[in-house]
Formats: C-alpha cells, sequence, structure tokens
C-alpha cells in the first residue's frame, strides 16, 4: 500500500494526474487514475495515517509497528518502511499484489509474521475510545453534581439518547426485571458504534478512519454479543434451542433437522450482527468515494467535463452524507436493539399457560 | 489489507479497546448516570404524587370548610329564627296582659264610681229629706195665719236653704 511516491490523498493525487500528468513518477510509471485501489486503500487499514499531501510532501502520521514473530516481539516504527525496497529489519510492507498492505518476511522460512501493529483503525480506537471516556466521564460528573435537577449543557443532549436505549431498546427487549445488567454493555455498544460512524464521515484527520466499517472491528462487537447472549441463556433458552416448541416432532427426533437449524441460528445471529454493520458503513464509504472518483475518471478525459461532473458529483456526495449520518444513528441502534433482543431471548421466562 | 478478512492484530485491539472502555465507563459513567436518572425519576414521581395528594386534600379541607360555614349559617339562622319567635310570644303575652290589666282596672273605677255614686246619691237624698223636714218644721212653728207673711217666710227660708 505504501509507495512513497504514490501514496496519496486522492484529491491531491488526482489533481496531480490530471493537471500536472503525474510528475513524481518513481519506480512505476502511473499514467491513470485508478478508482477502485483509491477507494480500497481509503476503506481498509493502513499501517500509517495519511492525512494530506500537499503538492509533494506528504503529511503522514507513522504509527507503531508491532510484530510477533518467531516467538519474538518486533517494535519499530512505520516510517521506516520509506525506502526503496519497502522494507526494514528483515520485514517488508507488501505495496502490491494480492497480500499488498501486509507485513511479510523478507527470507520466509515457514513461520508466519503475527501484526499486532497500532494500525490507523487501531488508532482511531483508541481515540475515539479516550473521547468516548472524557464525554461520559463529565456527563457522569454533570450528574452528580446536579442531582436530582434538570439536565444542562452535554448532559441534556446525551440523556435522550441514554434513556431512549434504556426505555426504548433495553426496557423493552429484555423486560423491566432483567434490563439493569446488560446496560452497560448496550450503552457502551450503541455510542461506540454511533460515535465511530459519525467520526468516520469527517473526510480529515481525526475522522475519516472505516472503524464501524472494519470487519475485525464488528466482529469483536458480535462476539461480545454472543458471549454475553451465551452466558446469559437460561434454562428456557436452551431447552427451546433443543427441543424447539411447535414444531411436529419428526423434524426433532429420527434426524435432529430442529435442533441444528436452531445452533446454527445461534451463531448466526451474531455473524448477522457483524456483516450489517460492516457491510452498511463500507458501503456508504465506497459511494461517497465513488462519486469523487468519478470527477477524476471524467476529469482524465477532459478538464472541462471533470469539472462538469464535479457539480453533480458533489451534490451526490453531499445527499450520500446525509444519508450516511441517518445511518450511522440506524445502525447503531439496529446493532443495540438486536443485541438486546438477543438477550431478551435468552433471558426469557418461560410462560406459565 | 483486505477488506474482509478480519486481521489478527485489530481483532486483539479492539478486544482490548473496548473491554477497556466497557470497564471504564461502565464504572465511572453508566453507573452513577443510570443511578442518578434513577433517583431523579423517582424523585420527580413523589413530588409529582405528593402534589397531587396535597391539591386532593386541599380540595377535602375547602370541602370540609364550606360544609363547616353552611352549618354555622344553618344554625346563626335556626337561632335567629327561634329568637324571634320567643320575642313574638313575649310581646304578644305582654300585649294580652296589660290589655288584661287595663280592663280589670277600668272595670274596678268604674265599680269605684258607681259605689261613690250611689253613696252621694243616698246622703243628697237624705239630706234633702231632712232639709224639707226642717222647713216644714220651721215653717210649722212660724205663724201658719197670715198667708202672705207664710209665703215670704217660704220664700226666706228658701233663700237660706242652699242646696249644698
Amino acid at each position: 500500500m505504501y509507495a512513497s511516491g504514490q501514496d496519496h490523498t486522492m484529491l491531491v493525487q488526482a489533481h496531480d494526474s490530471v493537471f500536472a500528468q503525474s510528475e513524481k513518477n518513481e519506480g512505476k510509471a502511473e499514467g491513470k487514475f485508478n478508482a477502485g485501489e483509491m477507494i480500497m486503500e481509503h476503506v481498509v487499514d493502513n499501517h500509517e495515517w495519511h492525512v494530506a499531501e500537499i503538492g509533494s510532501l506528504h503529511l503522514t502520521i507513522p504509527l507503531p509497528i508491532i510484530l510477533l514473530y518467531d516467538g519474538k516481539l518486533y517494535t519499530f516504527c512505520s516510517s521506516r518502511f520509506h525506502n526503496e525496497t519497502h522494507s526494514y529489519d528483515g520485514f517488508k510492507l507488501e505495496s502490491e499484489g494480492p497480500h499488498k498492505g501486509k507485513i511479510v518476511r523478507v527470507e520466509e522460512n515457514g513461520s508466519a509474521v503475527y501484526d499486532f501493529s497500532i494500525t490507523k483503525i487501531v488508532f482511531a480506537i483508541l481515540l475515539s475510545s479516550f473521547l468516548l471516556i472524557l464525554i461520559f466521564v463529565s456527563v457522569a460528573r454533570a450528574y452528580t453534581r446536579n442531582r436530582n435537577k434538570a439536565p444542562s449543557g452535554l448532559q441534556s443532549m446525551l440523556e435522550p439518547l441514554i434513556i431512549f436505549i434504556r426505555d426504548d431498546i433495553a426496557k423493552s427487549s429484555i423486560g423491566e426485571k432483567k434490563y439493569e445488567k446488560f446496560m452497560p454493555f448496550l450503552l457502551t455498544i450503541f455510542f461506540f458504534i454511533f460515535f465511530n460512524n459519525l467520526f468516520g464521515l469527517i473526510p480529515f484527520f481525526p475522522g475519516g478512519a472505516n472503524v464501524t466499517g472494519n470487519i475485525a472491528v464488528t466482529l469483536v462487537m458480535a462476539v461480545f454479543t454472543f458471549i454475553i447472549t451465551t452466558i446469559n441463556g437460561n434454562k428456557h433458552y436452551w431447552v427451546d434451542i433443543i427441543n424447539t416448541p411447535g414444531v411436529p416432532w419428526w423434524l426433532k427426533f429420527p434426524v435432529p433437522l430442529m435442533p441444528v437449524v436452531e445452533i446454527i441460528g445461534i451463531i448466526t445471529k451474531p455473524f448477522v450482527l457483524m456483516i450489517r454493520l460492516f457491510a452498511n458503513i463500507t458501503a456508504g464509504h465506497i459511494i461517497v468515494l465513488g462519486f469523487i472518483s468519478l470527477i477524476f475518471i471524467f476529469g482524465e478525459m477532459n478538464a472541462a467535463i471533470g469539472y462538469g461532473v464535479s457539480v453533480f458529483s458533489v451534490a451526490f456526495m453531499i445527499f450520500m452524507n446525509l444519508l450516511e449520518l441517518l445511518v450511522a444513528f440506524i445502525q447503531a441502534y439496529v446493532f443495540t436493539l438486536l443485541s438486546a433482543l438477543y438477550f431478551g431471548l435468552a433471558t426469557i421466562e418461560p410462560e406459565h399457560h | 489489507m483486505e477488506l474482509i478478512t478480519p486481521g489478527l492484530g485489530l481483532i486483539f485491539w479492539m478486544t482490548l479497546a473496548f473491554l477497556f472502555l466497557l470497564f471504564i465507563l461502565g464504572k465511572f459513567a453508566w453507573a452513577p448516570i443510570l443511578l442518578m436518572l434513577k433517583e431523579r425519576e423517582t424523585s420527580i414521581h413523589e413530588a409529582l404524587n405528593s402534589a397531587n395528594q396535597a391539591r386532593e386534600e386541599m380540595k377535602q379541607l375547602k370541602f370540609s370548610n364550606e360544609q363547616l360555614l353552611q352549618d354555622a349559617k344553618n344554625e346563626r339562622d335556626a337561632l335567629l329564627n327561634d329568637a324571634r319567635k320567643v320575642r313574638d310570644r313575649i310581646i304578644e303575652e305582654a300585649r294580652i296582659k296589660a290589655g288584661e290589666e287595663a280592663s280589670r282596672i277600668v272595670e274596678g273605677a268604674k265599680a269605684s264610681i258607681n259605689n261613690e255614686k250611689m253613696a252621694a246619691m243616698t246622703e243628697l237624698k237624705n239630706q234633702i229629706a231632712e232639709s224639707s223636714l226642717t222647713l216644714a218644721k220651721f215653717i210649722l212653728k212660724r205663724e201658719l195665719s197670715d198667708p202672705k207673711k207664710q209665703e215670704e217666710y217660704v220664700q226666706e227660708l228658701l233663700k237660706e236653704f242652699k242646696l249644698n
């Protein structure tokens, strides 16, 4: 992914290729604007944070590389890869091919390189976690200070959301009796997703990292939901899975078809949570980036067409961004609501007929 | 870095960060926030309840006050009525009594006047009779021969005799 001459913030790079006809081709001839490559670069993770590119000056924040190889820990700065061979200390940052952006050993001896680097997304997660802690701990202070008084400031902005999660998500899905246990998780997951969704919409540093559109991030959150559902599942929950009520016996007895389906269902529920959030956010980013790409694709044909198309592209981008604002909230809401529903299903008491 | 293959490092860091976030926010943010929200809701609920109760009590109090006032008015009216009746009766009785007394006095006066009159008449009659007798005695004593002198004498006597 990184190549000192062709690592770009899209706008500046595209301008270079359109108007300056690539003055800075080093090593690799770069003629055409590659929309797919540009979009992928912005959607996936990265070992450094590219902030801006002014002329040939790259403003990047180098991030720490942490590698585990052959039982040994290697740590160095990602800017060490800024050289002709993109390699340092026997490790190489692949700049092309199917493993582009991955760190591999130069002389392979069979053992894998485990990459625990603080990448762009890890950095964004830590940053947003820090901000979330800052915001909510100060809000909690406001609550203790304004004990039994009307909320004020940030507190009054966030209170409706907190009450919404408590009353309309937790209470209605889990029930009055048991909802309290799940509140910390539901609130954390809602605000983490919502916050990172919004942050992902900001096109420049410190936003712009596609955190909630990264499958590893959504995977971890879905696994949390899965674990909490599983360890809180009561007898009724498991009995219903093994012996689903209201299903003909021949679907259960000789061949345990329904139990198998139900057990698959336990897995598919969090799996769907993972895919939904990832796909929605990534798709939104890809569409916005696609509209930007259109400007440069047309611009390469003719500068005037590029300018003409930019009007429509920008209009659509604004529309998409507004839509994404809505999606940011809806996806956070849906993830939280479905998690709460799964918790509710796991903890529901059998009805007495 | 591929789009749909979750990276190991990212999973590791995300798990760590999320657990940390969950712990810190759960302990220092959600717990106090939820507690305070609940506390505030309870206090608002209680305040509303007690306000309602106070209103109800006020209503009750007002009602009983009105009742009391009405009762007092009724009692006053009854008392006034009674007093008026008593007064009327007393006046009536007094009038009747006075009338009786007056007629009794008049009767008494009439009776005594009558008695006096009768006594006076009797005395007058007696005096007249006595005087007549005395006159007759005097006449008879004086010369009865001369009629003229007789007449003169009678006249003289009569002059002397005055009905006293």
